[in-house]
C-alpha cells in the first residue's frame, strides 16, 4: 500500500512531554523516537505509568493544558505537527487520525444514539453527501462486525454490551477513513472472545492500508497483531524491533520481566495443583480429610427491571467449597459471577435455594449469630481502594476486623504484624493511607484485611484484573502462599482464564446465570465438553501458545 | 491557609470574642440613654456616634454581636442535628419510613420559608430562641436531604459492605463509616447556611420577630435607624457593615475549610 517515494506516515524524533506540577516538573516522556509506516501496526507496550498513552497524545496535540511538548521531528504524512494550530488540528483529528480509547462507555456520548455518534465525523468532514450518511453509518457498523446494524444504530450506548460499544467506537473512529488509527488499550476492558473479534477487525483495516498505533500493556494483544514493537519504561524506549523478535527473544531485562510476567498465561503455574480433597494430594494447611466449608444449593436470584420484566442473575447454581481449595468461577461480564459471590457472603438473600457455611444455613441465622458467621466469609474486591474507608491508614484498615472481634491492643499489634508478613508487606506501609500505596500493595493490604477475621472462605471478585501483568503474578502468588499456610478456601471469580487456571483446583463455567460446566480444573481446561467452554478456551490459547514458546525461548519461568 | 484569608480569620476570632465577652471591647453600657446626645455623629467620645435614644452605637454593635450571631449559629446547629437524624432515619429505616419522612420534608419545603417562620414565632412568641427554632425548621429539610442521599450513597460503598463482613452491627457500621464519611457534604452545607442564617436572623429582628428591645441586635438597630435616615446615616451604616463583614468572614473561612476537608478525603 505504501506509495513509492513517500516517507513514513509518522516520524517522531526526540519527543518529550513534561507536566509542571506543584512538586516540580514531571517528565512523562523523555525523548522517544519512532516511525509508523502505512499499513503497519506499531505497538508501544509498557506497564501503567510508563508514558505510553502520553506519547500517543503528544503526537496529536492532545496532552492537555499545561503540558510542554518538545520534539526534534514530529511529522504526519510530511506535515510538521509542531507548526499545526487550532483549526488545522481539527482537520487532522477525526479526518486523518482516528482514536479508539479503552473505555468505550466513557468515549461515547450517553445521550446520543450510536448511529449519530458514527455519523458525526462523516458530517463534520463531509465524507459522504448528506443523503447517504445514514446508509454509510449502517455500512460502517456492519463492517465493524455489529450484527443488525440498522437497529443498533438507533440504540443508546448503555443498551449495547461492552464488546458492541467498543466496535461502535472503532466504527466511528474509522468512519472518516483515517490514515492512522490510534488505539489506546482498545481491548483491555473486553472479554476474551470479544477481544479476539475486535483485534480481527483492526487487522482487516490494516490490510486495507490503515496504519495503527497500538498502545497496550497486554503482550498477548500485541503478539496477535503488531508488526513492530517499542517497549517503554519510565518515559523511554528500552527496546524495539519486529514484534516476533522482541517478544520471543527479548534482550532488555525489562522486556524479559514483561514477557516473563505474561508467560504463565495459559498454563497451570503450579504443577500438580490437584484438589486438596483428592487422594493424591492433601495440602499442608488442611491435614486430614478436607471438609466442606461452604455449600450452596439451587441458588436463584432474580431482579425486577422497571418496565422490562424480570432478569435472572443466578439460576439454579449449586456450589461446594472444601477447606484449602480454590473454586474458580469463569464467565464473561454479565454471567452472574458477582451476584453469586454476594449470595455466598450472605450479603444478598437468594430467591430460592440456600447457602450453608460450615454446615449451618445463612437463613437460619439472625442478629449477632449472623454477624459472627459473616466473619467466616470475607471478600477481596477488584478495586481495593474503594473497599477501604478513605479516612483510614493501612494500620486502621487492618485493625478494624480485629477491633470488631474486641481483640486487646497487644493482640492487635501482634496479629497486624503477622498479617503483613503473610502478604509480604513492609511495616512502613502501616502509617500511610491506601491511596498512597501502589496497586499491588493495595491488593496485598486487601488480602491481609480479608484474612484478619480468620475466615474459612474468601470470595475474590476479579482481584487482579485491574493490575499490570507482573503485579498480577505477584498477587496471585501471595494468594497461593496464604492458602498453603492457612488452608483458607477461595471462590475465585474472574473472566480471565489464565488467572483462573493459575490458582484453581476446580472450575465452574457460568453463562447467563447458569453453570454450564464444572469439574476438576485440568479436566475442564483440557477436555471441555460444553460448546461455550470450548469457545472461551479457544479464544485464549492463541496468545498462550505463543507465550509458551516465548517463555521457553527466553528461559524465563512464570511461577 | 492562604495569606488572603488571614484578615477574615482574624475578623471571625474578634467577633467570637466580642460575642463571648463584650466588656473587653468597651466600658460603655449599650443600653444607657444619654438624652443630651441624641443622634450625635461619630466623635472621640462616641466612636460610631449615637442613636435616636442617645445610646453609644459602638457599644451597641459590640454587645449586639452575641444575639446577632447566636441566633444564626443556633439555627444552623438545630437544623443540622434534626436534619441528620431525620435523613439517616429515612435512609436506614426502610421504604415506608423513607416515604413518610421524605414526603413530610417536601411539605415543609413547599411552604414559603418566611410564612413558616412567622407561624413558629406566632405560636411560640417572639424572642431569640423562637427565632432560632423558626429558622431551623425552615432550613432543616436541606440538611435532611443531603444526609439521606449521602447515607444511601455510602450504604452501597464497598468499604461499608466489607465492614458488615467483619461482624459489626448495623448501628456500628453507620457510626464507624457512614456518618464520618457523610460529614463532609453535610458540614459544607452548614458553613454555607451559616452566612445565610445570620442574614435571615437579622431580617427577623428587623421586622420585630427577634430579641425584644432594648436588646442590642444588628438587625433591630437597622430597623430603628430607618425613621432617622434623613437626619443621620451612621445608625444605619455601622450595623449594616457589621452584618456584611460577619457574613463575609463566615463564608470565606467556611469555604476554605470545606476545600480542606474535600482535599483530605479525595
Amino acid at each position: 500500500m505504501t506509495p513509492a517515494g513517500r516517507g513514513p506516515l509518522v516520524a517522531v524524533r526526540d519527543l518529550t512531554v513534561r507536566f509542571p506540577t506543584r512538586h516540580g516538573v514531571v517528565e512523562a516522556v523523555r525523548g522517544v523516537s519512532f516511525r509508523v509506516e502505512r499499513g503497519q501496526v506499531v505497538a508501544i507496550v509498557g506497564e501503567s505509568g510508563s508514558g505510553k498513552s502520553v506519547t500517543a497524545r503528544g503526537l496529536v496535540g492532545l496532552t492537555g493544558e499545561g503540558a510542554r511538548v518538545g520534539a526534534a521531528e514530529l511529522t504526519f504524512d510530511g506535515v510538521d505537527l509542531r507548526q499545526v494550530r487550532g483549526r488545522a488540528w481539527r482537520a487532522l483529528r477525526g479526518r486523518r487520525v482516528g482514536f479508539v480509547l479503552q473505555d468505550a462507555l466513557g468515549s461515547l456520548d450517553p445521550l446520543r444514539r450510536v448511529g449519530a455518534e458514527v455519523a458525526e465525523p462523516l458530517r463534520a468532514h463531509r465524507i459522504v453527501p448528506g443523503r447517504q450518511v445514514d446508509a454509510e453509518v449502517v455500512r460502517l457498523l456492519g463492517e465493524a462486525g455489529i450484527p443488525a446494524p440498522e437497529s443498533r444504530a438507533r440504540q443508546y450506548p448503555h443498551q449495547l454490551s461492552g464488546g458492541l460499544r467498543q466496535r461502535a467506537l472503532i466504527a466511528s473512529a474509522l468512519a472518516a477513513r483515517p490514515d492512522l488509527l490510534i488505539a489506546d488499550e482498545p481491548t483491555t476492558a473486553l472479554d476474551a472472545t470479544v477481544q479476539r473479534q475486535v483485534l480481527a477487525l483492526l487487522r482487516e483495516r490494516v490490510d486495507d492500508g490503515t496504519a495503527v498505533l497500538l498502545i497496550s500493556h497486554d503482550l498477548g494483544v500485541v503478539a496477535e497483531i503488531a508488526d513492530h514493537v517499542y517497549v517503554m519504561k519510565d518515559g523511554r524506549f528500552v527496546e524495539d524491533g519486529p514484534a516476533a523478535a522482541v517478544l520471543e527473544s527479548p534482550s532488555h531485562p525489562y522486556t524479559k520481566t514483561l514477557v516473563g510476567a505474561v508467560a504463565w498465561h495459559g498454563r497451570a503455574a503450579r504443577p500438580g495443583r490437584a484438589s486438596p480433597a483428592g487422594p493424591e494430594d492433601v495440602g499442608p494447611g488442611n491435614a486430614g480429610t478436607a471438609r466442606e466449608v461452604l455449600r450452596a444449593e439451587g441458588l436463584v436470584k432474580r431482579y425486577t427491571l422497571p418496565g422490562r420484566g424480570e432478569f435472572t442473575a443466578v439460576e439454579d447454581v449449586s456450589v461446594t467449597v472444601r477447606a484449602g481449595e480454590t473454586l474458580g468461577v469463569v464467565g464473561e461480564s454479565g454471567s452472574g459471577k458477582t451476584t453469586l459471590g454476594r449470595l455466598l457472603m450472605g450479603l444478598l438473600e437468594p430467591d430460592a435455594g440456600r447457602v450453608l457455611l460450615d454446615g449451618r444455613p445463612w437463613d437460619g441465622l439472625r442478629g449477632p449469630a449472623r454477624r459472627a458467621a459473616r466473619r467466616g466469609v470475607q471478600m477481596i474486591y477488584q478495586h481495593p481502594l474503594s473497599s477501604f474507608d478513605p479516612r483510614y491508614t493501612a494500620r486502621q484498615i487492618l485493625e478494624e476486623p480485629l477491633r470488631a472481634d474486641r481483640a486487646p491492643r497487644e493482640e492487635r499489634d501482634r496479629r497486624v504484624a503477622l498479617l503483613l508478613e503473610h502478604v509480604g508487606l513492609a511495616p512502613d506501609v502501616l502509617d500511610r493511607r491506601a491511596r498512597e500505596l501502589s496497586g499491588g500493595q493495595r491488593q496485598r493490604l486487601a488480602i491481609a484485611r480479608a484474612l484478619a477475621p480468620g475466615p474459612q472462605v474468601i470470595v475474590c471478585d476479579e482481584p487482579v484484573s485491574a493490575l499490570d501483568a507482573s503485579i498480577q503474578a505477584q498477587v496471585l502468588d501471595v494468594l497461593a502462599d496464604v492458602q498453603e499456610r492457612l488452608g483458607v478456601a477461595y471462590v475465585f471469580v474472574s473472566h480471565d482464564l489464565a488467572v483462573i487456571r493459575r490458582l484453581s483446583h476446580r472450575v465452574m463455567v457460568m453463562k447467563d446465570g447458569r453453570v454450564v460446566e464444572s469439574g476438576e480444573m485440568e479436566k475442564v481446561f483440557d477436555h471441555p465438553e460444553h460448546p461455550y467452554t470450548k469457545a472461551l478456551i479457544d479464544a485464549v490459547p492463541r496468545f498462550a501458545s505463543r507465550f509458551r514458546r516465548v517463555s521457553r525461548g527466553a528461559g524465563v519461568t512464570g511461577a | 491557609m492562604p495569606r488572603s484569608l488571614w484578615p477574615w480569620t482574624a475578623v471571625l476570632v474578634v467577633l467570637a470574642v466580642m460575642a463571648a465577652v463584650p466588656s473587653l471591647f468597651t466600658g460603655i453600657d449599650p443600653d444607657a440613654a444619654d438624652l443630651n446626645a441624641l443622634l450625635h455623629p461619630p466623635s472621640a467620645g462616641h466612636w460610631l456616634g449615637t442613636d435616636q435614644n442617645g445610646r453609644d452605637l459602638y457599644a451597641r454593635i459590640v454587645y449586639g454581636a452575641r444575639p446577632s450571631l447566636l441566633i444564626g449559629t443556633g439555627a444552623v446547629l438545630l437544623a443540622l442535628a434534626a436534619g441528620v437524624v431525620i435523613g439517616v432515619a429515612a435512609a436506614q429505616l426502610g421504604r415506608v419510613a423513607d416515604q413518610v419522612l421524605s414526603r413530610s420534608l417536601d411539605v415543609v419545603l413547599s411552604v414559603p420559608g418566611l410564612l413558616l417562620v412567622f407561624l413558629v414565632v406566632a405560636v411560640l412568641g417572639p424572642g431569640s430562641g423562637t427565632a432560632a427554632v423558626g429558622l431551623a425548621v425552615v432550613s432543616m429539610p436541606g440538611f435532611a436531604r443531603v444526609a439521606r442521599s449521602e447515607v444511601i450513597r455510602l450504604r452501597s460503598a464497598q468499604y461499608v459492605e466489607a465492614a458488615h463482613g467483619f461482624g459489626w452491627s448495623r448501628a456500628q457500621v453507620v457510626a464507624r463509616h457512614v456518618l464520618p464519611n457523610a460529614a463532609g457534604p453535610v458540614l459544607a452545607l452548614a458553613t454555607v447556611s451559616l452566612g445565610a442564617m445570620i442574614v435571615a436572623s437579622s431580617s427577623l429582628s428587623f421586622v420585630g420577630l427577634g430579641p425584644r428591645p432594648p436588646t442590642a441586635e444588628w438587625g433591630a438597630m437597622l430597623s430603628d435607624s430607618r425613621e432617622f435616615l434623613a437626619l443621620a446615616w451612621w445608625p444605619a451604616v455601622f450595623p449594616g457593615v457589621a452584618i456584611t463583614v460577619a457574613v463575609l468572614a463566615v463564608t470565606f473561612v467556611g469555604q476554605h475549610l470545606n476545600r480542606r476537608v474535600e482535599g483530605r478525603l479525595s
